[in-house]
């Protein structure tokens, strides 16, 4: 089986976020980059189910040249080859990027009997891509999903719904989004980590178009305002509670 | 047509209450969704096929009708549904949308990025637009009008089920969800163990609450990941959020920022949870919680 997992460079922000002065992007200058939390979850998937099922595993992410840290960290993980569709950095669509890895999963020689995405990227927050990809190859595609089973060329997906479960059951080939949950990610080895740096990252000029949704500017949600006023012991605690009507008397 | 997806998940009718600032909207009710009062039409989807839910099935419907706008809540259905419509007729989708206005032919929105920490201020051209309404950016509240439901039934071929859902394990009775649970208690790494939110589980119990825990609880494997509260977890909206032991990441911060009231809970009177807080108890909650539990119990809990 092979697989294929699509990964987002996103900044690792700390306790706040600050813009650039144009207020077009997040000041990065401080920060350092990860692989979104849901993709790296992602990552994880592939392994065990190209492990299962005796596959290989791909990694493609579009992104600037400095993506190649998340590509290797994925390698360094256990992922077997690299695709970047290399920006000069800025954001891209959806329409847009959801275009590029078609197109770059169709010129691939090996076809994927599974891409997997993250529900949404931490940053834009976009949730459609995996979707978008999906349609443009003509496979079927389930979202936010939390397990994977697979079996005789059928793909059982559950997802939470509503304080319980439902399940999707898809033929293979398929795409999926999963959440974080859906696993823990395995930490890289080191000798993961020496073997990805030398690898070669195969390196994909990706076809730029244009988008219907303009970013206009980003702006920080304004702080809310609270005056925390101070308890001295857990019966004031209590007491702010039967005030609040929470404990029935 | 302006029309809004509306299933049976409460946070349907945040999306349609949002949608009537764009004029005369149109329900379109998936399954046993009562939208009376909202809105004056609605068309109940019925068919054979769909008895469950099927996202293209459901993304058809949307697209036979010819809309130019459509609205859906961003649940992972609303998202979803609406994803595949954008896919379908190659039009971008707005997600997660807390204020918009028509101006001209466009849409001016805002919408949420990084689960809420970052906004984008948005200009949506074309047609059809396409967004789902981040949840608890509005409170639902009906219109008070008469509501007149039609059924509609779709034309859906055998390619709009390739997937559907095949089988739904409902949450054990009693269970109260995290995302519409009217308090909620927290903890963060400061409660120490998994054995350690027993405490938060007595008092959740006291105030017919749910328990929630940060990503670093639910990475260290305390909780369950379907507990935690953040980014990459729910996002609550309680009357009360109890934060105990939980420091206060932007991550975490987004998935509770719905929370009407916030009581913390902490050792550290300089955790950015404490600035956010309406009233703080600075101490070990292995002591304190215990005592708000007592004192419930004593007077009346």
């Amino acid at each position: 089986m092979n697989v294929l997992v699509c990964i987002k460079r996103v900044p690792e922000t700390g306790a706040r976020i600050t813009l650039t002065p144009d207020a077009q992007a997040i000041d990065t200058a401080l920060l350092g980059f990860t692989i979104s939390p849901h993709e790296e979850c992602a990552v994880e998937e592939a392994l065990r189910i190209a492990d299962r099922h005796d596959g290989s595993t791909t990694v493609l992410t579009l992104g600037p040249a400095g993506a190649i840290e998340q590509l290797q960290n994925a390698m360094a993980m256990g992922i077997g080859s690299a695709l970047l569709l290399e920006t000069d950095g800025g954001d891209w669509s959806a329409e847009a990027t959801a275009a590029a890895i078609a197109d770059a999963v169709h010129a691939q020689p090996q076809p994927f009997e599974l891409l997997l995405f993250g529900n949404e990227a931490a940053d834009t927050g976009d949730y459609q891509v995996g979707v978008r990809v999906a349609h443009a190859l003509g496979l079927p595609c389930v979202t936010g999903i939390k397990g994977i089973e697979i079996a005789d060329g059928t793909l059982t997906a559950r997802r939470e719904a509503g304080g319980g479960w439902e399940s999707f059951e898809v033929p293979l080939p398929a795409v999926v989004t999963v959440k974080e949950g859906i696993n823990l990610p395995r930490y890289a080895s080191i000798q993961g980590r020496l073997r990805a740096k030398k690898a070669t990252i195969e390196r994909i000029p990706p076809e730029p178009r244009t988008s219907a949704l303009e970013t206009v500017r980003l702006l920080l949600p304004p702080e809310q305002e609270t005056h925390v006023q101070i308890l001295s012991s857990g019966s004031e605690a209590a007491q702010v509670l039967r005030d609040l009507g929470l404990v029935a008397s | 047509m302006i029309l809004c997806l509306v299933d049976d998940d409460p946070v349907a009718l945040e999306a349609l209450t949002f949608a009537r600032r764009f004029g005369d909207v149109e329900a379109l009710v998936f399954g046993d969704a009562d939208v009376g009062g909202y809105v004056s039409r609605a068309r109940r989807v019925v068919h054979e096929r769909l008895d469950d839910y099927a996202p293209e099935a459901w993304a058809q419907a949307v697209v036979e009708l010819e809309p130019e706008l459509v609205l859906a809540a961003g649940t992972d259905r609303g998202q979803e549904v609406l994803a595949h419509v954008a896919a379908l007729l190659d039009v971008p989708l707005a997600a997660n949308v807390v204020d918009a206005r028509p101006e001209g032919d466009a849409v001016r929105l805002t919408r949420q990025r990084w689960g809420g920490s970052l906004l984008e201020e948005a200009l949506l051209h074309g047609a059809p637009k396409l967004l789902t309404v981040a949840p608890h950016a509005v409170e639902a509240e009906p219109a008070g009008v008469e509501t007149n439901v039609e059924d509609f039934a779709p034309t859906l071929r055998d390619e709009h089920f390739r997937v559907r859902s095949t089988r739904r394990e409902e949450a054990a009775a009693g269970t109260i969800r995290l995302d519409t649970a009217r308090v909620v208690v927290g903890g963060g790494r400061g409660v120490g163990s998994k054995e350690g939110f027993e405490l938060l589980e007595e008092l959740a119990a006291l105030l017919g609450g749910a328990v929630g825990g940060s990503r670093v609880v639910t990475n260290l494997g305390w909780r369950p990941h379907s507990d935690q509260v953040g980014q990459t977890g729910a996002r609550i909206a309680p009357d009360l959020y109890i934060a105990c032991g939980v420091s206060g990441a932007i991550q975490h911060i987004v998935g509770c920022k719905g929370a009407k009231r916030i009581l913390v809970i902490n050792k550290d009177r300089n955790a950015p949870i404490v600035a956010r807080a309406d009233w703080a108890v600075i101490g070990d909650l292995h002591e304190i919680v215990p005592q708000i539990v007592a004192e419930l119990r004593t007077n009346g809990g």
